[in-house]
């Protein structure tokens, strides 16, 4: 079985030509980023606002109840009310894109979110205490701490994207899914798990994509791979000496010297 | 909606396939999570390769995981045993990080405090850390029930029987309302594990409840 | 100069955080505002940079109105000192030093320079630079707030129980360098604190306010001990009046006993032959004092184990309480007196130190000012 898959896998057919692989992973990708693209743009901005102003949290509690749709349920219902309405050969595409940027956004806005609000309140104070204005305290302080969790919003997002992407060649999307949808339909094993193959690998070489990414955008003060460097190591503090009484006041007051 | 009172019987026998499919790995991933989670708080250095491991799995969409399964368990496709299989390693894989935040979250003075009056490791485990564990747990949980309720529709590509069926067969059919009855279905299905967990969280924390 | 006139603040629901206050903090002096929970002190504080504005009445530094001014520019003229210091995470310790500098538009290198100047004067030495706050314990991110606030140069600090948060020893640290840090550089601070201690030892002047934000007294401290204006400033201040009013008091004119001493290292013969007396104190190469041995007890020659160092040493410029500490610690009764290079300078008795305190509380002190409205011109 394991020979088939890769007789399958290397065969030249697979390799050239639209119904290829190179040629569906790029389809693939590019589904994908587009859709997180869009997704991003409308849900980064409404998560960082949501935990900035602290108003309409319901929206967040919103998306993330909307999580509960089966993805499969909600490309098949869209491109049966979306698809007939268009007519030229985006009539394919254009359902499963707005599934793809529908299921991308709850992540993203639960990542923006949660970034803003994990951002400690004396930060914030401090940062607005020291001058800063708004939209300074937002792009200097808020963006950068909020950062971590907003990436791994993106990530999350980017996992939900990619998977159902994959599923939704069966409503006629290109990409990878195409192999497991085709291959199903006819039976033909090692073409499924084939595809299955180049699809997870694809998914898995995303996913190191963002953690590179991660480990290089967030500043090393916030992810905690600078551990404290106590006990033996620390530098000398200069302060007070150690045999002195306590410290009390330097300032002497004149009258004490008289007697009554 | 007749369509929906005639078919009753058939949608009942669905959903309860799919209660099955979603549900039985959410418990054998939970039991198969705990020492996982456990191993992973306790030593960190292996923390990093499980959890890593872990959120790989995740990572693979499910339909290229519901065909691979055969070719790791030697089954044949339409085995439901490679759904369970793949649902579980799912659960594991969400719930990992669960535990050992889970079990991180009792405070330090309580499990220490335990320790002092005599527990002794896995008796503290068992009395102290898990019934302490238990919100961050559930919450994780409640996650865990609801990606599974939606995973396992997907599964009605490869032709198991579950409430996904009347997703594809609507779609083929274009009859719409069949679609919806998928689509509520699952979500009645989510909701309905989203409350069990959070009423047997009620149960399991009495003092929670005591409060005022 | 910090200014406060009828101040209030009222919340919705008609609370006074703040109830018409008039204030005056003197520049180049240190008030504390001082109160228990709910006297409105960090609210007084945070209407000094328009953190919060107030209801009424106006607020003015050096004569302008801080209401006139734009906020973000008011800020950045003002140090502010926070409880957690707040030290932005994602930034090194330099370049959150330097934040204010790149606000005001200084280029890089010249504001980092100066933070590193900063940096040096509030103790912590260069290699803290590259570090990120969550590297540092409490008490270094607090002294990296303090040297924040001051990158700038502002003239007048804003202190919110910036040391309430580090244990008690770091505390007395920061203190200490606060006020030596404040006797170069003569800093308008205004500095809350709930601990009248902390008030006692910092304040040049103290404002103490009661809940629902009125001012009961403001005074220095040595008029604060030795005669508050009712009964809550008198139990809010505390026992012990009396002896911590020693602190504020000149050295005591006492005369200092010669002590016999013996170098360390010293045999137990030498030692015997030093002195009858039980106890007998050991000074160092250089002269300096290092705790009392009993000859008696020696068996080798005098080592650092031996010493007992229970004593603490007053140096001979500081008040009586430092004196009679050092006699009432002391395992012999005689306090140890240094000069200001350390050098032993004598001993004195706890006896001897009291007999030369004055008596009573001197006329200045004892009349009741006017000390609940305007703050004495400095």
């Amino acid at each position: 079985m394991l020979a088939s898959i890769w007789a399958w896998l290397i065969a030249p057919e697979q390799w050239s030509g639209s119904r290829g692989i190179p040629n569906r992973v790029l389809e693939h990708l590019g589904y994908s980023a587009l859709a997180l693209a869009i997704g991003a743009a409308i849900a980064v901005p409404l998560g960082l606002w949501v935990g900035h102003s602290g108003r309409a949290q319901w929206i967040v509690t919103a998306t993330n109840a909307a999580r509960a749709v089966p993805s499969l349920g909600l490309l098949f219902a869209v491109a049966m009310f979306v698809g007939p309405r268009i007519s030229s050969d985006l009539a394919y595409v254009i359902p499963s894109l707005v599934v793809l940027v529908l299921l991308a956004i709850p992540p993203l806005v639960s990542g923006a979110y949660a970034g803003v609000r994990a951002v400690d309140p004396a930060v914030r104070d401090a940062a607005y205490g020291m001058g800063m204005r708004p939209r300074e305290v937002l792009w200097q302080v808020e963006v950068p701490c909020a950062l971590p969790l907003v990436l791994s919003g993106a990530r999350a997002a980017t996992l939900q994207v990619i998977a159902t992407a994959t599923i939704a060649a069966a409503v006629s999307l290109g990409g990878l899914g195409r192999y497991l949808i085709d291959g199903l339909a006819v039976r033909d094993y090692p073409q499924m798990a084939g595809g299955a193959v180049v699809v997870a690998s694809l998914a898995l070489a995303v996913d190191l994509g963002w953690a590179l990414l991660t480990r290089y955008a967030v500043s090393p003060g916030l992810t905690g791979r600078s551990r404290p460097v106590r006990g033996g190591k620390q530098p000398p503090v200069r302060g007070v000496g150690r045999h002195e009484a306590p410290a009390t006041s330097s300032r002497v007051l004149p009258t004490g010297s008289e007697s009554t | 909606m007749t369509w929906v009172w005639e078919h009753l019987g058939d949608i009942g026998g669905y959903a309860v396939s799919h209660a099955l499919l979603a549900g039985i790995p959410l418990v054998v991933g939970l039991l198969l999570a705990l020492p996982l989670g456990w191993v992973a708080r306790r030593y960190p250095p292996i923390a990093s390769v499980v959890v890593g491991g872990s959120s790989l799995l995740y990572t693979i969409p499910s339909l290229a995981l519901f065909i691979l399964m055969p070719l790791v368990l030697g089954s044949k496709i339409l085995d439901a045993i490679n759904v369970y299989v793949a649902m579980t390693i799912y659960t594991v894989a969400l719930l990992v990080r669960t535990v050992a935040d889970a079990l991180g979250a009792v405070p330090d003075a309580t499990r220490q405090a335990a320790t002092a009056m005599g527990y002794r490791g896995f008796g503290r485990l068992v009395a102290v850390d898990l019934p302490l564990a238990v919100p961050v747990l559930a919450a994780g949980l409640r996650v865990a029930a609801v990606s599974n309720v939606s995973i396992v529709s997907v599964a009605s590509l490869i032709g198991y029987p579950q409430l996904g069926y009347y997703l594809t067969d609507g779609y083929q059919r274009s009859f719409p309302l069949e679609i919806g009855v998928g689509i509520v279905g699952c979500l009645l299905l989510a909701l309905l594990f989203d409350g069990a967990i959070r009423a047997g969280e009620w149960a399991l924390t009495p003092w929670a409840r005591a409060g005022r | 100069m910090i200014r406060f006139e009828g101040v209030t603040k009222r919340y919705a629901g008609g609370s006074a955080a703040v109830d018409d206050l008039t204030l005056t903090a003197p520049t180049g002096q240190i008030t504390v505002l001082v109160g228990p929970s709910g006297c409105g002190k960090t609210t007084t504080l945070r209407m000094v940079n328009r953190m919060i504005a107030p209801t009424s009445g106006t607020i003015t530094l050096d004569s302008r109105d801080t209401a006139a001014l734009d906020a973000a520019e008011l800020r950045r003229g003002i140090g502010y000192v926070i409880q957690h210091a707040g030290l932005f995470p994602h930034r090194t310790i330099v370049d959150n030093v330097a934040t204010v500098p790149r606000l005001l538009g200084w280029d890089t290198r010249r504001a980092r320079d100066r933070a590193m100047e900063v940096l040096d004067r509030v103790g912590l030495d260069s290699t803290y630079a590259r570090r990120y706050p969550a590297q540092l314990s409490g008490g270094q991110q607090q002294r990296v707030g303090v040297a924040r606030a001051l990158a700038a140069d502002p003239p007048v600090l804003l202190m919110d129980e910036p040391f309430s948060a580090v244990d008690p020893v770091v505390r007395e640290q920061l203190q200490a360098d606060l006020l030596r840090l404040q006797g170069d550089l003569a800093k308008t601070i205004l500095f809350v604190t709930h601990d009248i201690d902390e008030a006692i030892t910092l304040g040049d002047q103290i404002a103490v306010l009661r809940v629902g934000g009125r001012l009961a007294q403001v005074d220095p401290p040595e008029r604060l001990l030795a005669n508050p204006v009712d009964d809550f400033v008198a139990d809010f201040v505390g026992r012990d009046r009396g002896y911590r009013a020693l602190g504020f008091q000149a050295p005591p004119r006492v005369a200092l006993a010669a002590e016999p001493t013996v170098a360390l290292g010293a045999s137990p013969q030498q030692a015997r032959a030093a002195t009858a007396d039980a106890w007998l104190l050991v000074v160092d190469d250089a002269g300096m004092p290092v705790g009392w041995v009993q000859p008696a007890h020696l068996t080798t020659a005098i080592g650092p184990e031996h010493l007992h160092r229970g004593g603490t040493v007053a140096r001979q410029d500081s008040p009586p309480r430092a004196y009679l500490d050092a006699a009432l610690s002391s395992p012999s009764g005689r306090g140890v007196i240094v000069a200001a290079d350390g050098r032993l300078a004598g001993t004195v008795t706890a006896g001897e130190v009291v007999a030369a305190l004055p008596h009573g509380i001197p006329e200045s002190l004892a009349t009741q000012g006017d000390s609940t409205r305007e703050a004495p011109r400095a």
